[in-house]
């Protein structure tokens, strides 16, 4: 399998600026990102640091469906976003927000025909929707939520629904704003499982802005620190999230730093480096 | 037809085959909901009708300064059972179709996407707006605020539910509008149908025979072939 970083980019941000409609702030200042097939890249950053608009911009969804004005250059797959329809765009990156609640089409009785609403909407065959909904929910587990209403879900279980809805899409590169921000313990695990399999596999490139560093610690091979509107750093996710400027910039650590921070500060010895908190952590997958 | 057709006949006609259809569906008690609806509209007519008539001299009784007529009362009824007809098909039709199939039809039937997906999601959003109300009213009585006693107090107390109701319902549009285009919604082409709904042949006489039926009876009523009680 080829490594990810001999891989052409899968999303490229290059100097982009962008400012919402009715606006005079940039909600982003100058951001560049780029993520490859098989990879994961984490977005942290404190609240209004510009994460989801990173994600809505990456997606094409800003300016595209929502206004504003954008500068710089957005590439899904090696093509600008502003030069694709709202549905090339859904086919080449899919995007996962914060609220299940609405992301659901609430059209439809099942969740079967829920994740099949997408696939329905590019006039695939019959057999081939059955084909990749019974995929996607499968690799969620969610198989056996097939004929509940998709309204009568649990948080957790609607963002999974949600998730499932767009990876039948089967796009290339994966936008997710904090997809388990309503997950508990066990389904944050189990979406974290599912994404490094998409992304073990070499097709898919992800981005996903998270709070909970515990999560990008063992998923993201690198992590970007997003503040005002600016990428303040990027690097291996070993690298920036146990950077000490981290807590400075509104982000918690993942708790093995925490806990070794706390050990040195004990005046316990610290050896191997902090770095090494990474090595201890079981992979999602 | 219960509101084309003038007089006893038209109402009459649809609320027997309503209440026909109500029964041989099994539906019966489930209607009622339905009907109860109905009774400040029903209460409303029959006294305004009944007592202000326009022009109506046949009075009933005089009581002070009230006179009610029979004109009043019978335009009152009539009304009224057009009324009790319309709900009670509203009703009837339902509780006997399933949203699923009658969407599917619509769609098989070449409504567009955005057709589809704007009926249904409003039939569907009406339980999810309810719920939404009663988590705004329980956070408004935690913080202090009176919802119940007299009818005053109530007014008072619903109106806070609704800034918070329109201000989400603004912001839910917006991020169902990306979710959407982020699952293909605008591709262009036919959408691919997943569910058929049977049509057999009966089905489709009694269709065109209701049609043709109400299309003669109203014709024939209004170029005065027909002259109904």
């Amino acid at each position: 399998m080829t490594h990810p970083e001999t891989r052409a980019p899968a999303l490229r941000l290059t100097g982009v600026r962008y400012q919402y409609p009715a606006t005079t702030r940039r909600a982003l200042d100058g951001v560049d990102l780029e993520v490859r097939a098989g990879e994961v890249l984490g977005l942290v950053g404190p609240n209004d640091a510009g994460k989801t608009t990173v994600c809505l911009v990456a997606a094409g969804l800003a300016p595209q469906s929502i206004g504003g004005r954008l500068e710089g250059r957005v590439e899904l797959g090696g093509q600008a976003t502003i030069d694709l329809r709202p549905h090339q765009l859904a086919q080449r990156a899919g995007s996962l927000f914060q609220n299940p609640a609405t992301q659901l089409s609430g059209t439809v009785s099942t969740v079967w025909e829920e994740v099949a609403f997408g696939p329905r909407n590019l006039g695939l065959t019959i057999d081939e929707i059955v084909e990749r909904v019974e995929w996607a929910l499968g690799l969620l587990g969610l198989a056996g939520l097939g004929q509940r209403d998709p309204t009568r879900l649990s948080g957790g279980q609607a963002q999974l629904v949600a998730l499932a809805s767009i990876l039948v899409l089967r796009p290339a590169c994966l936008i997710l704003d904090e997809p388990t921000s309503q997950l508990d313990p066990a389904g944050t695990r189990l979406v974290g499982a599912a994404l490094a399999d998409l992304a073990g596999a070499g097709a898919t490139a992800i981005l996903i802005a998270e709070h909970k560093t515990d999560l990008l610690a063992r998923l993201a091979q690198r992590v970007a620190v997003l503040d005002g509107g600016r990428v303040v750093a990027v690097g291996s996710s070993a690298d920036v999230l146990a950077d000490d400027r981290l807590a400075a910039w509104g982000v918690e650590a993942p708790s093995a730093v925490r806990i070794r921070r706390r050990l040195a500060d004990a005046g316990m010895a610290l050896d191997p480096p902090l770095t090494a908190a990474f090595d201890d952590l079981e992979p999602v997958a | 037809m219960a509101f084309v057709l003038r007089g006893w006949s038209g109402p009459l006609a649809v609320l027997a085959v309503v209440l026909a259809t109500a029964a041989v569906s099994g539906v019966g008690r489930r209607v009622l909901p339905f009907v109860l609806a109905t009774f400040p509209l029903v209460i409303s007519i029959l006294l305004v009708n009944t007592f202000l008539f326009p022009g109506a001299t046949d009075r009933i009784v005089v009581v002070g300064p009230l006179a009610p007529t029979w004109t009043g009362l019978t335009a009152a009824l009539q009304a009224t059972l057009r009324v009790v007809a319309f709900a009670l098909s509203v009703a009837v039709f339902s509780l006997t179709t399933p949203t699923d199939d009658l969407l599917s039809d619509l769609e098989s039937r070449g409504l567009g996407r955005r057709g589809v997906f704007v009926i249904g999601a409003a039939i569907r959003m009406v339980p999810r707006v309810v719920e939404r109300a009663s988590e705004i009213i329980d956070a408004q009585r935690a913080r202090g605020l009176d919802t119940e006693g007299n009818p005053w107090r109530r007014i008072r107390g619903i109106l806070p539910l609704a800034g918070p109701m329109i201000s989400s319902a603004l912001t839910e549009v917006e991020e169902r509008t990306m979710a959407l285009e982020a699952r293909a919604f605008s591709a262009p082409g036919r959408r691919t149908t997943i569910r058929l709904v049977p049509d057999g042949v009966q089905q489709r006489v009694l269709r065109w025979a209701i049609g043709l039926a109400i299309l003669a009876v109203v014709i024939g009523t209004v170029a005065g072939w027909l002259v109904l009680p």
